[in-house]
């Protein structure tokens, strides 16, 4: 009897399970052991030994463009090379996150404004730039628009300390010029931040037992404004600013953002604030009409309702897809290739690959510095819809 | 006696005058309060300020006749058409086509295939949908191969490297949907196996390429890809391109399927199950038609990205549509015409994705209203 319902072998769902996951993993581990082994292979034929020793040999370009790290032609390594990449990606993202999160926010409101010409102004904008490759449209705003029609240096456009010419955008910088007055500013200023955190907590307090309000955010950008300029006269005036002086060929001094990036910024910040504005609308528009007709109800002013009821559960909404967008803008940052400007894919990748062949390393680090990236941003996004996950009772 | 009065109620009354017709309208819509009124003039400003000027460059000074510069260096007040209008074999087809008259008929032929099968699938009535969904994904492909690549039935051969202009973007971007697609299927449903090593692969095939940027794929692709096979496997760049391209579309494509697999009832799934259906069966009658309907618009939003993208292997050197409108301008002949030819580039390229955003808009709002009935 029990020899009729013993199921064969090859008909028991476990067995079958892990036959097929063994078969599976054996096929995934032979399939990169012989690709890696060809590559290395291919690699040696070629006459290039894979390894990390050429990090420390001496690059033998320059990169004009550095805020941060020093870079010297002909004492700079290849793995300066790698961290001046780096630096510079993460700051055509972030000057593009913050310009992109503004405009977005902006057109996403002006999409649902009861003015019919605004609202379809904004439509016509969002569906233009992100239905247009960014590429076409980064290429199109460096070499069509900027580089012909903006002025040499001698007759940059003039805004106060800032300048726009054909070479790029020049900004006035802070210098510090007094140290110890510096450092009395900074302990000041956080002394007044930590004020400025226990009278919010206070008026807290106060609006749950009182029912009073007061308008903290007002109050404490007034304070942060006033105060940190008296601040800054008491220590002394501690920064001086470095002024952008044009000289024989193009500006000196001050800070210098090169055409390259100005074009990439621009067209990043312009192509990115269309999907943001999209989950912004999306987002207003999630939140149902009988809520804010209940707040109405309980007898809430419209500036009231708006803050404490739309905006809350719009941004549980609008969240989520904005920081995804902050990732594609970080990876879109890549297409700086086009325009030349010194960010991670165009020295490394490209520059630094041609140079020393070492195509194993180079695009695996490349490709690792991304992942890094994308795996930051999804840790943020799990932790963030852990956090707002609403809790029913 | 009295009389039972019926109560008839008096017609209604017009509505105030104010609150009708097209002055009520402007009134509520465009001067509704006070910021909307600065709102309306500061648009009027900017538009007419903007919008005029352009259309004047750009359609009624233009330039849309002759063959050579000396027409608009003529009217320099105008747009030049004429220079894509004397380059448009080129910027549609490439160099190969527009050097071989003889040849032309090839990819405008194949263009006109794709239509004449594309456009009646977007018509909800169009009788017998599956075959020619069947024909364009199946038939047309393999049409594609035999007039565009040639080799056979005495048409010559013209290999993907002679490839150009938009017959490039397209062809790289259908290759990649089609072969992104059951590559991208099979992703979902390993990434929602209950195997733990099918489903880990699958997790972290799908990750790496989400996580990279393409430009980075495509540098791999046309660099690393002759390393990874052995010497005398050799493929033209335009393969690389191809093979980096639907990598990575299978893994957004998986994405989208995944989100379908997941809003199908886990009812019907153990429905079929009490029926005795196996896993293929019950994946292949019953889960995958219901999800794979509901992912269509975010498999087109995917579409929507990837055509987008072909222009990447610009920076790979492809002459795809965006970099032939570029290398066209920038030719001896027609130096200093950039605006036109990214203009003309780029009106292509949004024709297509607006379409297509359209297209999945409106799937998704008769998909939404079929489910709440």
């Amino acid at each position: 009897m029990t020899e009729r319902t013993r199921i064969p072998l090859h008909r028991d769902p476990k067995v079958r399970a892990l036959l097929i996951q063994v078969l599976a993993l054996v096929l995934v581990v032979y399939g990169f052991y012989s690709l890696f082994q060809t590559t290395v292979d291919n690699l040696v034929a070629r006459g290039i030994q894979t390894g990390t020793g050429f990090f420390d040999e001496v690059a033998p370009f320059q990169i004009g463009f550095s805020p941060f790290l020093d870079y010297t032609l002909g004492e700079s390594t290849y793995i300066d090379v790698f961290f001046v990449g780096i630096q510079n990606t993460i700051l055509v993202a972030v000057l593009g996150i913050v310009a992109a999160t503004l405009l977005g926010f902006f057109i996403g409101v002006v999409r649902l404004s009861p003015n019919w010409l605004v609202s379809r102004g904004a439509l016509a904008y969002i569906e233009i730039f992100r239905n247009v490759p960014l590429l076409l449209q980064i290429m199109f705003w460096n070499f069509a628009i900027f580089l012909p029609t903006l002025p040499a240096p001698k007759n940059s456009i003039e805004m106060g300390a800032f300048y726009l010419n054909a070479r790029g955008f020049h900004t006035p910088l802070p210098v510090i010029e007094d140290a110890t007055g510096f450092t009395i500013w900074l302990v000041l200023l956080s002394a007044l931040i930590v004020g400025l955190i226990v009278f919010a907590r206070r008026a807290k307090v106060r609006f749950e037992e009182t029912g009073q309000q007061l308008p903290v955010l007002w109050i404490s950008a007034a304070v942060m404004v006033i105060g940190g300029y008296l601040l800054y006269l008491i220590s002394g005036s501690p920064l001086g600013f470095d002024v952008p002086v044009l000289g024989r060929f193009n500006f000196k001094g001050g800070g210098q953002l090169p055409l390259p990036l100005f074009s990439l910024w621009f067209a990043l910040t312009l192509y990115t604030a269309a999907f943001i504005a999209e989950n912004v609308r999306a987002g207003i528009q999630s939140v149902s009409h009988g809520q804010t007709e209940a707040a109405h109800a309980l007898g809430l002013s419209r500036k009231d309702t708006v803050r404490m009821v739309t905006i809350p559960q719009a941004l549980r909404v609008i969240i989520p897809p904005t920081i995804s967008q902050y990732l594609n803008l970080t990876k879109n940052s890549s297409l700086a290739v086009a325009v030349g400007y010194e960010e991670l894919v165009a020295v490394w990748a490209g520059i630094t690959l041609n140079q020393t062949g070492q195509a194993l390393v180079i695009i695996g680090m490349t490709v690792a510095v991304y992942e890094c990236l994308s795996l930051l941003t999804s840790f943020v996004l799990n932790w963030y819809n852990k956090r707002i996950q609403l809790t029913e009772r | 006696m009295s009389e039972v009065k019926t109560f008839v109620p008096a017609p209604d009354r017009a509505p105030p005058s104010n609150t009708l017709g097209p002055i009520a309208w402007v009134r509520e819509n465009l001067f509704g309060s006070l910021s909307s009124t600065v709102a309306t003039l500061l648009f009027f400003y900017l538009f007419f300020s903007y919008v005029p000027p352009f259309i004047e460059w750009a359609l009624i000074n233009a330039n849309w006749t002759g063959a050579d510069r000396s027409v608009c260096e003529a009217n320099p007040a105008g747009a030049c058409w004429t220079f894509i209008n004397v380059r448009l074999e080129q910027i549609l087809f490439g160099l190969y086509f527009a050097s071989n008259p003889d040849e032309l008929w090839r990819p405008t032929f194949i263009f006109i295939l794709f239509f004449a099968l594309l456009l009646p699938l977007l018509f909800e009535k169009t009788p017998g949908k599956k075959w020619l969904t069947i024909a364009l994904l199946g038939v047309f492909p393999v049409v594609f191969y035999f007039v565009v690549y040639g080799g056979s039935f005495g048409i010559p051969q013209s290999n993907t490297t002679q490839w150009g202009g938009f017959l490039l973007t397209f062809a790289l971007a259908f290759v990649g949907i089609l072969l992104a697609l059951p590559i991208g299927i099979l992703l979902a449903l390993g990434r929602r196996s209950e195997l733990p090593v099918i489903r880990s692969i699958c997790v972290v095939y799908i990750e790496f390429w989400r996580g990279t940027p393409l430009i980075t794929i495509l540098f791999m692709a046309s660099v690393m890809l002759p390393l990874f096979f052995p010497a005398g496997v050799e493929f033209d760049k335009v393969v690389r391109a191809m093979i980096g391209i639907t990598m990575f579309q299978s893994a957004y494509t998986a994405e989208a399927v995944r989100g379908g697999l997941a809003a199908i009832p886990k009812g019907q799934a153990e429905a079929a199950m009490a029926l005795g259906l196996g896993y293929w069966k019950r994946t292949i009658f019953i889960t995958l038609p219901q999800a794979l309907k509901i992912s269509i618009p975010s498999i087109v939003n995917t579409f929507i990205a990837l055509f987008k993208d072909t222009s990447l292997v610009s920076i790979i050197g492809l002459l795809d549509l965006l970099n032939m409108a570029q290398t066209a301008a920038r030719s001896v002949e027609w130096k200093g015409y950039d605006i036109e030819g990214y203009l003309f580039a780029g009106f292509i390229y949004w024709a297509f994705c607006y379409g297509m955003s359209r297209y999945s808009q409106n799937l998704e709002r008769k998909l939404d209203t079929n489910r709440r009935n």
